[in-house]
């Protein structure tokens, strides 16, 4: 058992409305909103870099917790879009934060990618103390580069997220979590190297809407809640019609359905943690309320996270 | 009533529309369904044939015509 403490985010400042989107990849810029419910998302320029807005997100994370850095035990990177080969973000990211013998660990999972370090940080603070989980992904320059796939190219943005869990005390505590993983569709979500990201967008919503509705009910059952005891869903910012679905498919109102995909798009990694930074600056925890953050991507991984205001 | 006299109902059903989808005409590519409406489809055919889809079954490519849905059917039946 863990808490959640405190959430950052670190956005790159240029805003890409669907018309800017629209003269890079010719797709109708009404159309992208129709479809995606996404009407701007942040491109970041060439200074803004994964470890960069990683550490960005961090800094505004340990600020909201007032912790310091070197009291962290574990440092979780998670990004589908890493600048290299190896190493992977964490170990710049650690650097950036000035930590110098504190493990960090990448997670190149993706969109589901911060979900899995919540998950993981659960289970890892008892012996690690302090966990920072980062997401961070620059996906700007992939989908912006030939051959471009139209249909997923209007969908991202640039961004990062960050999460402070501690095995004693915080803001939340985590009742239950699960992770799940299904290799076998591993081609119809993906980044190849040079690529533009494929999707098989059929096949993407058709397992999410199945498994992410069944890994939320699992959480609950374990913390023997109900669907509707929870008092806000967070999720990873796929596409606002598919948030709508979920919400019809639980028998939950769609408004409980934190989101933020309108402003920023599709960051996927990050998306669930700066959803869940601007969640919790408007709204915020409730003493023993549940909220179910859950993501679905790449992979496929999936999975779900239940945690109750203290 | 065969399966494909029920499937054409819940393709006409959940698409909205009277006409009689063609049952090898491509249930997306003819504007039918599309990627939202398909997790519908499949819902309603667990309903309609008492049966359970698993998860490794849910590949588009089965659900692409009225032909190819009730293969699968009744092959599940």
């Amino acid at each position: 058992m863990a808490f959640l403490v405190a959430f950052g985010s670190c956005l790159p400042s240029h805003v890409a409305g669907n018309a800017e989107v629209s003269a890079l990849t010719g797709v109708d810029a009404a159309w992208i909103e129709r479809v995606s419910g996404i009407a701007e998302r942040r491109f970041a320029c060439d200074e803004e870099t994964v470890v960069s807005m990683a550490v960005g997100a961090a800094r505004d994370c340990l600020a909201r917790a007032g912790v310091d850095a070197t009291a962290l035990g574990l440092i979780l990177v998670s990004s589908g879009t890493s600048e290299r080969r190896f190493p992977g973000p964490a170990a710049a990211v650690a650097a950036g934060l000035g930590l110098t013998s504190t493990p960090a660990i990448d997670l190149p999972l993706a969109s589901a990618g911060s979900l899995a370090g919540l998950a993981l940080a659960d289970r890892l603070a008892p012996a690690y103390g302090k966990v920072l989980i980062v997401a961070s992904e620059k996906l700007s320059p992939i989908f912006t580069r030939p051959p471009i796939n139209q249909t997923t190219a209007v969908l991202f943005g640039d961004g990062a997220g960050a999460c402070l869990i501690d095995p004693d005390q915080g803001a939340a505590r985590i009742v239950a979590s699960d992770f799940h993983t299904d290799g076998t569709f591993a081609g119809d979500l993906r980044l190849e190297f040079e690529g533009p990201i494929e999707m098989n967008g059929r096949t993407v919503i058709l397992q999410a809407t199945r498994k992410l509705p069944r890994a939320i009910s699992a959480v609950l059952e374990r913390s023997g809640r109900t669907v509707q005891d929870v008092g806000a869903f967070l999720l990873h910012q796929a596409n606002q019609n598919l948030l709508d679905r979920l919400a019809a498919a639980l028998g939950v109102q769609p408004a409980l359905f934190y989101s933020n995909i309108r402003r920023y798009g599709n960051t996927s990694s990050a998306s669930l943690l700066i959803a869940a930074k601007e969640w919790l600056d408007e709204v915020g925890f409730e003493s023993g309320v549940p909220v179910v953050f859950a993501a679905f991507g790449a992979g496929f991984h999936w999975g779900a996270l239940l945690a109750e205001g203290v | 009533m065969d399966s494909r006299t029920q499937i054409n109902q819940i393709i006409q059903k959940i698409a909205k529309r009277d006409e009689v989808p063609d049952p090898d005409e491509s249930l997306f590519e003819a504007g039918w369904l599309d990627s939202f409406a398909l997790p519908d489809v499949v819902s309603a055919l667990e309903r309609e044939f008492s049966i359970e889809i698993p998860d490794s079954d849910l590949n588009p490519r089965k659900f692409d015509t009225v032909a190819r849905i009730a293969a699968y059917v009744d092959g599940r039946r």
